[in-house]
């Protein structure tokens, strides 16, 4: 019962913030994708920094359980289908967070976004066995591994660094580049080329 | 319009921590495939079976990890799909609090309208292809944008990098050559 009122409470506050920073607003994220307004990208990238110093820095201060850490394994897959994910995300505007939240916030076009989402998490059901076979999904690098070696964590380090100080220097260089990024990196969307 | 964007970043950022310190990190793409379980065990209730020692499923998939899925169709009430539920309570709160959504922006956001037109069938048909690409996409990929590039890279998993590479190879050509108008 404690975790469904978790459930609710961190669902509710997640999905409200995701209205607030513009992430379930198609033109924000499009303005963002295009690189003609930055301000989500800062604001997700001072997030995840934030996130990290607050995670790691609890973990060495003991006050956060090492064990709640949830690390996902490395695969071929898993490039394919951010490759997916990204150009879907770009077309739409909506990923599967932010598209629940559209549509909740009355956006029509977020209800036909997870209809297709729906249908597409179903293909993939069908089509698992030849991804599987295919060797794609098998792990690389060792899987289920962070950057560093977190001390208590059941996963391996990449590196044999400690994974706790490495997570803050990386959640403040995070920090840094939410600060130092410009709102704005193309001036004429119809005259851009990728950035760098 | 949006939140400061510092105000925004560490509200999210709070988000984030708080759910790795209360229960575990956050992700929403596999809600997608428990819901379409659901759907699925109730036209056929053979899909998701229960063993001696847990759930299992004739789909691969559902079956894979010990029945991890088929358990959580055969308990929709579980923290992960309550979560996504209450993320939409949470968006549509947030949104009836700054005064909803004018109409316009009801049927399509400004941005697609400025470079492709009115058409609600236009706009609502891509809306489900990406829907389609990106949840297929996610599950080949083992997560989304919150629970890989956010969650993950916030705790320097590896995978989350490699994810966080690929979305954004695709996303930022893809969008530069559809959005050239501004809105």
């Amino acid at each position: 019962m404690t975790s469904i009122i978790l459930a609710i409470i961190i669902g509710v506050a997640f999905g409200a913030v995701l209205d607030r920073v513009g992430a379930s607003n198609p033109t924000y994220i499009g303005k963002m994708l295009n690189l003609t307004n930055l301000n989500l990208a800062k604001s997700i990238l001072l997030a995840i920094g934030f996130g990290s110093v607050l995670m790691f820095g609890g973990q060495m201060l003991g006050l956060v359980d090492v064990g709640h850490m949830s690390v996902k394994s490395a695969y071929i897959g898993v490039f394919i289908g951010g490759l997916m994910l990204g150009a879907g995300w770009a077309l739409a505007g909506y990923c599967p967070g932010t598209g629940v939240v559209a549509a909740a916030s009355g956006r029509k076009d977020a209800l036909f976004f997870i209809a297709g989402g729906l249908l597409g998490a179903a293909a993939y059901m069908v089509t698992y066995p030849s991804w599987k076979a295919s060797g794609m999904l098998d792990a690389i690098a060792g899987g289920k591994v962070t950057l560093g070696s977190v001390p208590g964590a059941k996963y391996d380090g990449l590196m044999a660094v400690p994974g706790d100080v490495l997570g803050i220097v990386l959640g403040l260089v995070f920090i840094a580049v939410s600060f130092a990024l410009p709102e704005r990196l193309v001036s004429q969307p119809a005259a851009a080329q990728p950035a760098e | 319009m949006p939140l400061n964007w510092k105000t925004g970043g560490l509200l999210l950022g709070l988000v984030f921590f708080a759910a790795v310190l209360l229960v575990k990190p956050i992700g929403v793409s596999t809600q997608f495939v428990i819901l379409d379980g659901i759907v699925a065990d109730v036209v056929n209730p053979d899909l998701v079976t229960k063993t001696e020692d847990g759930y299992t499923s004739t789909n691969a998939y559902l079956a894979k990890s010990n029945g991890k899925y088929a358990k959580s169709i055969s308990n929709p009430l579980n923290y992960s799909f309550v979560f996504v539920l209450a993320m939409a309570v949470g968006g549509f709160l947030s949104v009836v609090a700054r005064g909803g959504l004018d109409r316009a922006e009801r049927t399509m956001p400004a941005l697609w309208r400025a470079n492709f037109g009115d058409s609600p069938v236009k706009r609502y048909a891509v809306a489900f292809l990406g829907g389609f690409v990106v949840l297929y996409g996610a599950r080949l990929a083992g997560g989304c944008t919150s629970g890989h590039m956010m969650s993950g890279m916030m705790q320097t998993s590896l995978s989350g990098y490699i994810f966080a590479a690929g979305a954004f190879a695709a996303a930022i050509p893809v969008s530069l050559m559809l959005f050239k108008k501004e809105a």
